[in-house]
């Protein structure tokens, strides 16, 4: 068992016929995921990686002759919220949109819209997920992670594969790793993640990976400290970043006096979580 | 990216907002002629893009044209808060009634646009909203609804403005929220918006901040960056890819991915050292990359070790491995370096390293302690 991705997981690639789109589908298929289409708007009735995956013009008529049950999003910055409305639109069960880069006004016209219909948000700018030994939806490298009972979420993207690479090391295994992403304004934050984890028979512990800006970590900790009982590992990005500069991700920024390491850690701490002092001393906090 | 008060201005104005008639001076004698041609007294503003102007001396109003080519004069040879001041606005002075604030700014948490308003204008709006909240009045906006005319009237209402400005006062709302939408803002403010003794609105002040990832729809602002306000180095790397802040402290570091390389300067600092930088080198790190983010951390004097980062996943770490060795024969340098590479051939990776003498480590605790004690040894050397 594990949260979102798993064996029928039947997974379309908006963005398909990319530079990007391409090299990761087949790195999604090489680890067993179930890429049943692609869609790329002009170039249907194309095929893919030698004729294993047909390409659609919509996300509709791929769904139609595939079944799909989820997308993932590789396409250029400008064109993400198009492709999430219309993931949205063609009843998509999960979108994971990969993109970097999407203008803060169309994510919060994509969360306005979406949060009206039945339908689970993960990014964008974010490396996606990986249910180790069933499936990898996104970017995260398949041979870092092995499969457990931690679960795994995160704000960021290489730091996530270090913590995974850590926990491997030491034999520990992952039931599903969720990275959602370093942008202001993105879907499934980090509480949606919790509440699926700690419900989840598979999953025993969780690791939680969050980094400076906004208030999303003090409000997790909330969150654990009533409704969650699994024990919470965490590590806080940022301590040493300076107040007024984005650090790389758009969400990455003190504002204000808010979105500091120190305020985060000490609000998980209280709510009985052990954070730690660098990402490899996670796994011996769990 | 910030926009000066007087393109954050022009833009309000090109929505239709009302605001004072002025021009732009870059020298005393163009302050003095844009006086003579407003007849009247005039405010001379530095054009910098920081807080507290006026308490630097950067804001004076100036009675005769003669005075406005005096205080034009020591304005732009002030330098306010490490920035140079290059441009001043010549504004006609407002007779000022009353000052308001109006704002328009995203709000993290909620998801959505919040429109706020205080009749506490012309001072510091983070102040007022720290220490008197119940004196800002908000209201979010739905991204797909817009601003709703009631909700301005809602505003006004809260901050007891007279009832004959409440029109006046939706259509500057419903405006700034036009050039907030158009314009791609993350925040668009007029502080003060002023009531002046003829009842007139008027937005005497205006600060934008634009979305970077928004620029692309925007290559005409985008021209505006005012690039006194980076570092030197942060412009080079921005030319090449890279993001990069400079930090204080002697150890440089490269690391791939932006979590990552926070946390790299986390770990320095945690085992004594200081970062000199924070730098993401992104995805496929090319010699070119390397040799060009190399040179901007050695371009820096206080460096005295560099740590390189790189957790290779889908990015091979024997490619890495040989861009960092071909940027090591472009960029000559004794300063020490340590290496870490892990996952994606991280083997054969270090083994090109080691055959070329760098020091590798294997975990991070490991790669930043090294850098910690190379610093300190090269600072003995």
């Amino acid at each position: 068992m594990s949260i979102l991705v798993n064996q029928n997981t039947r997974l379309l690639v908006q963005g398909i016929t990319g530079q990007e789109g391409l090299f990761h589908t087949e790195k999604m298929v090489a680890y067993g995921t179930k890429v049943v289409a692609g869609v790329t708007p002009g170039k249907g009735g194309e095929w893919v990686l030698n004729g294993k995956i047909a390409v659609f013009d919509s996300v509709k008529l791929a769904k139609d002759a595939t079944g799909a049950n989820t997308s993932v999003i590789f396409v250029p910055a400008r064109f993400a919220a198009d492709a999430m409305f219309e993931a949205a639109d063609a009843g998509m069960d999960l979108i994971v949109c990969i993109t970097e880069g999407v203008p803060a006004s169309d994510m919060m016209r994509v969360r306005s819209y979406l949060d009206q219909k039945d339908v689970r948000l993960v990014g964008p700018n974010c490396p996606g997920l990986l249910t180790p030994g069933e499936a990898k939806v996104g970017i995260i490298p398949g041979n870092i992670a092995i499969p457990g009972k931690i679960g795994v979420v995160s704000r960021s993207g290489t730091l996530t594969y270090e913590v995974l690479y850590a926990l491997k090391n030491l034999g520990l295994g992952v039931s599903t790793c969720v990275g959602i992403g370093g942008d202001p304004v993105n879907g499934t934050n980090f509480i949606d993640t919790l509440e699926m984890f700690q419900e989840d028979p598979d999953t025993d512990k969780i690791v939680l990976i969050g980094e400076i800006g906004g208030t999303d970590e003090e409000q997790a900790a909330e969150y654990i400290s009533e409704n969650v009982t699994k024990p919470v590992a965490a590590f806080i990005a940022g301590r040493t970043a300076p107040p007024g500069k984005r650090m790389g991700h758009a969400g990455a920024i003190v504002q204000g006096g808010t979105g500091l390491a120190e305020d985060k850690i000490t609000a998980l701490e209280n709510a009985g979580v052990k954070v730690a002092q660098h990402p490899e001393e996670i796994p011996t906090l769990l | 990216m910030k926009l000066h008060e007087y393109y954050s201005k022009k833009i309000f104005q090109e929505y239709g907002i009302p605001i004072p008639s002025g021009e732009l001076a870059q020298t005393p004698a163009e302050a003095k002629k844009i006086a003579k041609k407003i007849a009247g007294p005039v405010v001379i503003k530095s054009q910098v893009l920081v807080g507290g102007r006026g308490k630097a001396g950067g804001i004076k109003v100036a009675q005769t044209p003669q005075e406005a080519y005096q205080y034009a004069e020591e304005i732009l040879g002030l330098t306010i808060k490490g920035l140079p001041v290059r441009k001043v606005l010549v504004d006609q002075a407002a007779d000022i009634k009353s000052e308001i604030y109006l704002g328009i700014t995203n709000d993290r948490a909620a998801r959505r646009p919040v429109i706020m308003a205080s009749a506490a204008g012309g001072v510091d709006i983070e102040e007022v909203a720290h220490k008197t909240p119940e004196k800002i009045i908000k209201y979010h906006i739905d991204p797909l609804m817009g601003l709703q005319s009631y909700q301005s009237r809602d505003l006004a209402a809260g901050i007891d403005l007279p009832r004959e400005h409440w029109r006046a006062f939706g259509d500057i709302a419903s405006s700034l929220w036009d050039a907030y939408i158009g314009s791609d803002a993350t925040l668009a403010e007029i502080n003060p918006l002023v009531i002046t003794g003829g009842g007139k609105l008027l937005a005497v002040d205006g600060k934008m901040v634009l979305d970077d990832n928004a620029l692309f729809r925007h290559p005409d602002l985008e021209k505006l960056r005012d690039l006194d306000v980076d570092q030197e180095a942060e412009i080079r790397a921005r030319e090449h890819g890279l993001s990069f802040i400079k930090l204080d402290g002697n150890i440089g570091c490269m690391v791939n991915g932006a979590g990552l390389a926070m946390t790299t300067m986390d770990i320095i600092k945690l085992f004594g050292g200081e970062p000199a930088n924070f730098l993401d080198i992104g995805g496929g790190a090319s010699a070119e990359k390397v040799a060009a983010a190399l040179e901007i951390i050695l371009s820096d004097s206080n460096v005295e070790a560099v740590l390189f980062n790189i957790f290779g996943g889908i990015t091979r770490c024997d490619l890495v491995a040989k861009g960092i060795l071909e940027a090591l024969v472009r960029v000559k340098t004794d300063v020490p370096m340590v290496v870490r590479l892990v996952g994606t051939n991280a083997a054969e990776g270090r083994q090109l390293l080691k055959d070329a003498n760098m020091e590798t480590a294997d975990t991070l605790a490991e790669a930043a302690k090294m850098a910690v004690a190379a610093a300190k040894a090269y600072q003995k050397s």
